[in-house]
């Protein structure tokens, strides 16, 4: 179905089901719970999981297919949120022309940077695009302040013209962002018991996207044009000297590319209308390489699941401080809760960062494909176990000695 | 998919799943009809915290969050009551805020607009905070600023300096209770009039972004009313960590006063730069060559060190100040955490207090009986003499202090000295003032 094949549809639908029940299985502990803290089924966590999703997702056609390690890819990013942000200023609260303008400018964009960046590969290649990136931050910070309102972050203000909306609401507010009427903003809650489950228009239209954005993504790493990319990764020489030119498919992967990554930055915008320029730095850039080797770089659900895994650490650890850990450890004597939490208190709230780092520096040193591996090797143990014992029965006679 | 065959598992999987698609429109119709947003049901309240606690502020972040844990303290009747004591309006009596036990929850904004919005929406969307307070720079607080006016929850600013964040950037929601650039240029010009006399030569270095530009637009300003010629503004990027090569310009301008534009590492790593240069030891035009830091803080000043002795600038609150409010707030605070507080953590919580007490005598958490209750309230009692909330740009008004670093510090907290409390009458300005023309208050926004 879908041209697809049994094994990718079946990946497709679970991503499908994870991304429809979000609300559902982020929120497992009733929200009195000492463990709620760990909840993350509110709108702007999960619109965050998908959006950097499908970041990933994209940087992964490039990286993951063509092994061209693209140290810039916020600059894509940016320049999404800022092109959708400017035509909230200049259009509609419509969400509609605000990711179709992101999704073409961050297109445009990666033309000019990707047709200079990929005149040279392997490590030049990254560093090209990252001073491509920090130009484009730089100019974005300061230079270009009238554009992108500099430090502060492009906002809407009350007296933008929005020539097919209203500059303000009738209670005198700045409009919401909306999809045909539909505001993105609205959520419903639906109170079962001690759960409340949260769902929220926005977060399913960057669901949708997401989905179909997946579903691109494994036509793509499926067709020609993939297997393409990946002789491109595995031995370029060879290719070069087969007398194929290897440029227009890399160049088509980085646009690509950055067209998703556009659109997530359109998409960002779109949930919560602000572009700053910190969306552009080095260290954003750098995010999503992490996400996408954390998750298994080349496989299609691992960005996925590194983007989840990341922004979780960023919204949820950083916000455990001391309080919260002294009502966990409170059934503790008096001293022993001093000693846990002082022992804690340097991996949560600030600390997140480096809790983070030791699980990267743990998945990268004992499951280099990232975690999709660590998922594969756990299936495999339970599938030794049963084609283990079918072995023995059918395996009898088979002394070597 | 043609070869589709029906089995007893799979009907029963796809009812289930079609009975669950049909039972969920009807929950839907079970959304709560509140008044505002996050409005508190039980027997608490919930506060937001969002401070930096990574990246270049985190000092500040940190004293930030102990003011506000204190502030909470005090709130709900425990320790001394600081300067609930001394604090004008008596209406805050240590039994939380309108009965409720306060609570809060805290965030790092890692000093990044988006990932202090990001930290904000989830205080509002999950923890259920009726208001956000924080921040240690204006980008941020301009950013969370315009996310509590659309969120429909009241924003109590932290340290912010620039113009913007209550000039064109201002929100009906939001509140600030720190001075500004313009209040600064306009305490420290006179000041530097008496010593420096009025035939002066500046050399502005000024970091490149928002808040410096306003900066020095201010002091520029101030300076060249009274007779200043500006030699030259030169613009430094922020990331910079050694100004050498723009120092060594300044030797050969002419100049006769160096105005350094800089705020936290910047300020400490510039001005060392312009020590180490021996600008402080040349003559020029026949005057003494001096250096000018117009936002001074402390945890700066520990910083630059030395380097600072004798240097001139403006802040908001000091701890070595006599009234009675900060001295029992300096008690309070030194005797939970054993130092004297920063100004940062001084001004958030006072912005902590006037949230709280604008809710009980507005007798609500509606947002806007609180915008209405903070709008043209004056009051003293916080460290800061007589102090006005103006209702054109909820903007406070209060004296500024002119500091200066001090020769001979005596411990490692006593390094500047007060030179001068300028009056408020002094850096008020009107609310239309060119410098923060072009913004709207809009109508306040009570959410949900």
């Amino acid at each position: 179905m879908l041209g697809l094949n049994k094994k990718d549809l079946s990946l497709l639908l679970i991503v499908a089901f994870l991304a429809l029940c979000a609300p559902f299985i982020l929120n497992p502990f009733p929200s009195d719970s000492s463990l709620a803290q760990f909840n993350a089924g509110y709108p702007d966590l999960m619109q965050r999981f998908v959006i950097f999703g499908i970041f990933a997702i994209g940087f992964n056609i490039l990286f993951g297919l063509t092994g061209y390690l693209s140290f810039g890819h916020a600059a894509f990013l940016g320049v999404g949120s800022y092109s959708a942000v400017w035509m909230f200023k200049l259009l509609s609260m419509n969400v509609v022309p605000a990711i179709v303008l992101s999704v073409i400018v961050a297109g445009l964009f990666s033309v000019v940077i990707g047709f200079v960046s990929l005149r040279r590969s392997g490590i030049y290649f990254s560093i090209l695009t990252l001073a491509f990136a920090q130009m484009s931050f730089n100019l974005a910070y300061s230079v270009l302040t009238p554009i992108t309102n500099g430090e502060t972050g492009l906002q809407l203000t009350l007296d933008d013209p929005r020539i097919l909306g209203a500059s303000r609401t009738e209670s005198g507010g700045i409009p919401v962002t909306n999809f045909f009427g539909l505001d993105m903003r609205d959520t419903y809650e639906m109170v079962v018991g001690p759960w409340a489950f949260q769902f929220n228009n926005g977060y399913y239209l960057c669901a949708i996207l997401m989905l179909i954005s997946f579903y691109l993504a494994i036509r793509i790493f499926r067709s020609p044009f993939g297997m393409m990319l990946r002789a491109i990764k595995s031995n370029n020489t060879r290719m070069t000297y087969t007398g194929l030119n290897a440029r227009p498919y890399t160049l088509a992967a980085f646009v690509i590319s950055g067209m998703y990554a556009g659109l997530a930055g359109g998409l960002l915008a779109s949930m919560d209308p602000l572009a700053g320029a910190e969306r552009m730095q080095w260290t954003a850039s750098g995010e999503v390489v992490l996400m996408t080797i954390l998750g298994g770089a080349g496989t299609l659900i691992g960005p996925v699941l590194g983007a989840g895994f990341i922004k979780y650490f960023e919204n949820i650890f950083s916000k455990i401080n001391d309080g919260v850990l002294h009502t966990w450890f409170g059934f503790m004597p008096d001293g022993l809760e001093d000693l846990v939490v002082t022992l804690v208190h340097p991996f949560v709230g600030k600390g997140w960062h480096l809790t983070l780092g030791l699980v990267f520096m743990l998945v990268v040193i004992f499951l280099p494909g990232g975690l999709v591996e660590g998922g594969q090797r756990i299936g495999r143990l339970f599938r030794r176990k049963k084609s283990g014992d079918e072995a023995k029965k059918s395996t009898q006679s088979t002394p070597a000695e | 998919m043609s070869n589709s065959n029906l089995t007893r598992r799979g009907l029963m999987k796809t009812s289930a799943l079609a009975g669950a698609g049909l039972a969920l429109p009807t929950i839907f119709t079970a959304s709560s009809a509140s008044a505002f947003t996050n409005e508190p049901t039980g027997g608490t309240v919930t506060l937001g915290f969002n401070v930096p606690q990574s990246g270049p502020y985190a000092d500040e972040g940190a004293d930030e969050l102990r003011a506000y844990q204190l502030a909470v303290e005090h709130l709900n009747g425990g320790g001394d009551g600081g300067m609930m004591n001394t604090f004008s309006s008596k209406v805050l009596q240590g039994g939380g805020i309108l009965g409720k036990k306060v609570e809060f929850v805290t965030g790092d904004t890692q000093t990044k607009s988006d990932a202090a919005r990001a930290s904000a929406k989830s205080m509002i969307e999950k923890d259920g905070a009726i208001m956000i307070t924080g921040g240690s720079s204006s980008g941020v607080a301009v950013a969370v600023q315009g996310l509590c006016q659309e969120a429909g929850v009241i924003f109590m600013a932290g340290l912010t300096h620039s113009n913007d964040t209550t000039g064109k950037d201002k929100k009906a929601n939001g509140f600030r209770h720190f001075f500004n650039a313009y209040m600064s240029a306009a305490a420290l010009a006179p000041v530097l009039q008496k010593l420096y006399g009025s035939e002066r030569k500046a050399y502005h270095l000024t970091a490149d972004y928002t808040w410096g530009w306003t900066q020095e637009e201010s002091i520029a300003a101030a300076t060249e009313a009274m007779g200043w010629e500006t030699v030259n503004k030169v613009r430094t990027p922020l990331a910079a960590t050694d100004f050498s090569s723009y120092i060594a310009p300044v030797l050969n301008s002419g100049a006769d006063v160096l105005v350094l534009n800089h705020y936290g590492g910047n300020m400490v790593n510039s001005l060392t730069n312009a020590v180490q240069f021996g600008l402080r030891e040349k003559q020029v035009n026949g005057k003494n060559f001096e250096i000018v830091v117009p936002l001074y803080s402390r945890l700066m000043a520990r910083g630059a060190g030395e380097n600072v002795k004798g240097i001139h600038g403006s802040t908001n609150w000091h701890w070595s100040l006599q009234d009675d409010a900060s001295k029992a707030f300096v008690k309070s605070f030194g005797e939970k955490y054993g130092f004297p507080p920063s100004q940062a953590a001084h001004t958030v919580y006072c912005q902590t207090l006037l949230y709280a007490d604008a809710v009980m005598r507005a007798g609500s958490f509606n947002p806007c009986a609180v915008v209405e209750a903070l709008e043209g309230f004056e009051f003293d009692g916080l460290g800061n003499g007589k102090t006005l909330y103006r209702a054109d740009d909820h903007q406070c008004f209060k004296d500024v202090l002119v500091v200066r670093g001090k020769e001979n510090p005596t411990s490692e907290f006593d390094l500047l000295e007060v030179v001068e409390v300028t009056p408020a009458a002094q850096v008020t300005y009107p609310a239309d003032h060119p410098m923060f023309a072009g913004g709207a208050l809009g109508n306040c926004n009570p959410g949900a």
